[in-house]
């Protein structure tokens, strides 16, 4: 078994709820769009895992060929990929992120 | 390197001909913008699959020459 990037990927997303791969931490979110989805999350009052794709360089590529998506942060719920900052954003705005995580079984405030 | 909104909109329509492209440069440094898309293409596609596709467009420019593009995609 080699362990790829694609496969740490894989159990990172299959065993949390919610990750946010993101431009550092939660605490210090290091760039705008991760700050606005670490705040989307805080405020629904969902628990994550967060990936500071920073702090690895070989993840912050992989992330990118994982999903087909150039850009940080990429959010998954329950091992799928949901979107980046504007569709969290819009899903939020709608409600429909939090109807997904009631339908996933994740409890929020 | 910054982008050039001439440039950004080109690309994106040469991709999505029926697509009508609306850019705000949200900074006003020319590296920072959002793209309001409408396209008919989009019908049926899931968001996800909407942006896929303008990223598609800008072929690789994002996440690279291009730092910050926030999409709206709508199909109508």
């Amino acid at each position: 078994m080699t362990d790829t990037v694609s496969d740490r990927i894989k159990n990172t997303v299959t065993s949390n709820d919610i990750v946010l791969y993101m431009k550092g931490t939660p605490t210090f979110p290091q760039c705008g769009f991760s700050s606005t989805v670490v705040q989307i999350f805080d405020y629904l009052g969902a628990k994550y895992a967060s990936v500071n794709v920073l702090d690895d360089p070989e993840v912050r590529q992989g992330i990118k060929d994982y999903n087909n998506w150039p850009t940080v942060p990429q959010i998954f719920v329950k091992g799928e990929f949901v979107g980046g900052c504007d569709i969290m954003r819009e899903m939020f705005e709608t409600g429909e992120l939090k109807t997904l995580l009631a339908e996933k079984g994740i409890s929020t405030a | 390197m910054a982008m050039q909104a001439d440039d950004i909109i080109q690309m994106i329509k040469a991709a999505l001909p029926d697509a009508q492209v609306e850019l705000i440069d949200l900074a006003g440094d020319g590296d920072h913008y959002k793209a309001v898309i409408t396209s008919p293409s989009f019908a049926g596609l899931s968001r996800i699959a909407q942006h896929q596709a303008v990223y598609g467009a800008l072929k690789g420019k994002m996440g690279g020459e291009l730092h910050a593009l926030a999409l709206e995609t709508k199909a109508e």
